[in-house]
């Protein structure tokens, strides 16, 4: 028989491997990567079929959406991806607005199916998840839309002075 | 003026924190009682100045004094007084000062005790909640101050703390007012929960740390902190419950828990608490894991901490982080500090918190809380590393990774489903020394009993073996622990020739904490019904439907009836749809989803819900402005059993209630 420390140790290095497996195998299943619309567009074949997450934003004019089949198609524009390096080009309000309004952004078609998300509107941030098709399309299985406009918004340009 | 006024009791709170903090230390060191006692009433002097300047902000926000910046972005004319009560909560600066406020409570709550036995812990447990309690005034004051004015000068206007030169002062007519997804009554409860939760466990630690430094290597900090420790793990349990609920009713994706980075900030310190409720009983009972039960405190108390730079700070994108600013190095700066300071006294205190007796059996109680407590640090693990790998991998490599509910729930729950078998094992092995013939001895009638479980799924032609399996270790959970119960009783019974429930209700009364995790453990198993229902078998579908049109799942036939628009009285347009739910031809009742957008654009979705024990059907009206008035969609989604996990979490908070209700000074009647 093992002496009782050898077989504590034994166990616990057991429940560590376990835990380790289990880590390691969900982060190469399910890791979602996140990139830019410039990057994605550079990655191209590479990645289609990978757990992909991207933003982008939203281009009002091309939002399609047919009530009937639930089946919406927009295009987002390249935004940078770091928090702090949009805050430093003026806040995510202004980006998004800079990368709606340039015409020499790189934009990414983007098919979803389901009802149209509340917060969709042009110049909205899209963080889409999905896969890009081969056809270059990004499928999207999920649609976080953010609106820079909803909390802790900047004072208002009209106020009253006293 | 008041503004004013408030940050200078702030900052006089700030002054009295730091002293209690030096003359703790100096009274300590030099031997001298007078200075610690100087100490401990500056301890209970913040307590009043942190309530008054919490009380200052209170009254600017209901008298809606928008020059103030802070009442200016969670406030506006037409909300409700109580609502403009609860923003004290509702914004980051508000939050911190609502946190520091609660610190203050608890650590005057506690300099009041009676500290004849333990006068050695007094200047340490001062230090510490005096250096907790100034580091969240210095952030207050220093970073986010919520007295802060709106100026206007050449650059236009912003918040400053003092009148900037040539500047005039802006009063708006009216505020931002409290996002209206956070006036929900779950929300409105849920975040003073979680402080509620995470404050109290600044007190064990402070006790913990107490201990380290003077060397008392026994359990006396347990056995004062213990209360204390199941009322934040009350309050912690309470608040991720709400928070579960108000998303469950408000964010309108059918689901309650959605493995965002704020939520597992909330967990984690439930994760380590949770671990260390159980280890310092073996420590209590047997004098084994005195530094493993340190170790637990520490990473507590640090996770609280981290908590709430999570929520507050907005390092992480989520649904969560409505609030941005520049604290985060600030806390991490502490975190690093508290911890390091703490594991350097561990490690200097290591060899005096050795243990009492060796372990010696594998299948003994204490083992199997071992083995318990290194499965929720494996949780935590895995928590962790969801939260951190995507900034490591940034930091490292420049790509951005995020993972999503799948990885979580792959890799924790085969560890919760570990959890639970142990749950059902472990109140039969006996301390010291079990084998596996003792074990299966006591286990093999309710092993049986409980296959009535996945037998009846199996009735229903249910084959996922995730719910087989899920169910099982359900059925067995509860039948151990009803088991347990009856054989306490009865041996209760048959000692004191009491009558079964007489029997019960002592016994229970008299081992409130055995009993009251007990009642938890039970609890645990029917969340786990409704956690395995929606998890494995929640089904939806959505459709645009005209008006007369029906749509159907799992049974269910939706028919849509009619729909109306209406201005609410606080400024809401509202849409409303009438629906009949039908089930196999049969009528059963009437929904009414809703779409609410509110006057600063921010819509709402509000399902309409039939709620039963063996179902939830879950009617979404999505998005209706974009759609034509006789055409509008729905989305259902099927919800089996989660009703179980409402039911459970009640029963939860029961358990513990019970187990942290004081009990009776036995020494009373002892001695007669």
């Amino acid at each position: 028989m093992f002496s009782g420390r050898v077989k504590f140790i034994a166990g616990g290095l057991l429940v560590l491997a376990a835990v380790v497996y289990l880590i390691a195998s969900s982060t190469s299943a399910s890791a979602e990567y996140f990139l830019t619309v410039d990057e994605l567009l550079a990655e191209g074949a590479d990645i289609a079929g990978r757990n992909l997450r991207v933003s982008g934003a939203v281009i009002g004019d091309t939002i399609q959406y047919d009530p009937e089949t639930l089946s919406l198609t927009f295009e987002v524009a390249h935004v940078p991806g770091d928090n702090a390096e949009i805050e430093s080009l003026g806040g995510l309000a202004f980006v998004l607005h800079e990368a709606v309004t340039d015409p020499t952004r790189a934009r990414l078609a983007v098919a979803y199916n389901g009802p149209l998300p509340d917060l969709l509107r042009d110049e909205a941030q899209a963080i889409m998840t999905g896969r890009l098709g081969e056809d270059g399309v990004f499928y999207a299985e999920e649609l976080l839309l953010k609106c820079p406009t909803k909390y802790e918004e900047a004072v208002p340009e009209q106020v009253e002075g006293n | 003026m008041i503004p004013d006024f408030g940050l200078g009791i702030l900052a006089m709170a700030f002054i009295v924190s730091l002293f209690a903090v030096g003359a703790a230390i100096y009274g300590e060191t030099a031997h001298k009682p007078r200075w610690v006692e100087s100490a401990r009433r500056a301890m209970l002097l913040t307590f009043p100045l942190v309530t008054l300047a919490a009380l200052l902000l209170i009254y600017l926000l209901v008298s809606g004094r928008y020059d103030v910046e802070y009442v200016y972005s969670v406030t506006n004319n037409a909300m409700p007084s109580y609502l403009k009560v609860t923003a004290l909560w509702g914004g980051q600066p508000g939050s911190l000062l609502f946190w520091a406020w609660l610190l203050a409570a608890f650590a005057s709550a506690v300099t009041l005790r009676k500290w004849e036995r333990d006068r050695e812990f007094l200047p340490w447990v001062v230090v510490v909640a005096s250096v907790t309690l100034a580091f969240f005034l210095a952030l207050i004051i220093f970073f986010e101050n919520p007295f802060a004015r709106l100026w206007q000068t050449v650059d236009g206007v912003a918040a400053y703390t003092f009148q900037p030169a040539n500047s005039l002062l802006v009063t708006p007519a009216d505020g931002n007012g409290l996002n209206p997804l956070l006036r929900h009554p779950g929300m409105i409860i849920h975040p003073p929960m979680l402080y509620l939760g995470f404050v109290s466990f600044v007190i064990p630690f402070a006790f913990a740390f107490a201990a380290l430094i003077t060397g008392r290597s026994d359990d006396r900090w347990i056995r004062i902190t213990r209360r204390w420790t199941l009322w934040a793990w009350l309050f912690l349990s309470l608040g991720l419950a709400l928070g579960a609920r108000w998303a469950y009713d408000v964010l309108g994706w059918g689901g309650y828990w959605g493995w965002d980075p704020v939520e597992i900030a909330a967990l984690m310190p439930w994760l380590t608490g949770t671990a260390f409720l159980h280890s310092v009983i073996i420590q209590e009972k047997r004098g084994l894991l005195k530094q493993w039960n340190m170790m637990l405190i520490i990473l507590t108390y640090d996770l609280v901490i981290f908590g709430t730079f999570l929520t507050r700070s907005g390092v992480l994108s989520s649904v969560h982080a409505f609030a941005q600013s520049a604290i985060g190095p600030m806390f991490f700066a502490f975190i690093g500090l508290t911890l390091v300071s703490s594991v350097a006294l561990l490690i200097w205190r290591w060899p005096s918190l050795k243990a009492e007796v060796e372990m010696k059996s594998m299948l003994s109680r204490e083992a199997l809380f071992l083995l318990n407590n290194l499965l929720f640090i494996g949780i935590l693990v895995v928590c962790f590393w969801g939260v951190i790998f995507p900034l490591i991998s940034e930091l490292a490599t420049g790509q951005k990774v995020t993972f999503g509910p799948p990885f979580y729930e792959r890799a924790t729950a085969p560890l919760f489903g570990a959890l639970m078998a142990l749950m059902a094992i472990a109140p039969l092995s006996a301390w010291g020394h079990s084998t596996v013939r003792t074990l299966g001895r006591a286990i093999w009638k309710p092993a049986v009993i409980a296959l009535a479980a996945p037998l009846a799924t199996l009735a229903f032609g249910i084959t996922n073996p995730v719910a087989l399996t899920g169910f099982y270790l359900v059925g067995l959970v509860v039948t151990v622990t009803i088991y347990e119960f009856w054989r306490g009783a009865r041996a209760r019974q048959s000692a004191h020739q009491e009558g079964f429930l007489t029997a019960l209700w002592t016994l229970a009364g008299r081992n409130r904490r055995r009993y009251g995790g007990y009642i938890i453990h039970i609890a645990m198993a029917l969340m786990a019904i409704g956690i395995l229902g929606i998890e494995v078998f929640q089904t939806e579908t959505q459709k645009s439907l005209g008006v007369g049109e029906s749509i159907e799942l799992a049974g269910y036939t939706v028919h849509y009836d009619s729909l109306a628009q209406f201005a609410h009285t606080d400024g809401r347009w509202v849409t409303r749809a009438e629906v009949s739910i039908f089930k196999d031809g049969v009528f059963l009742q009437t929904l009414a989803p809703r779409y609410d957008v509110y006057p600063d654009g921010q819509p709402m979705t509000i399902a309409g819900v039939r709620s039963t024990l063996a179902d939830d059907l879950y009617v979404l009206l999505v998005n209706w402005e974009s759609v034509s008035a006789s055409q509008a969609p729905f989305k259902v989604y099927h919800n089996p059993l989660v009703n179980w996990l409402w039911i459970g979490s009640a029963i939860f908070i029961l358990g513990t209630i019970i187990a942290a209700w004081p009990e009776k000074e036995r020494t009373a009647t002892a001695g007669k």
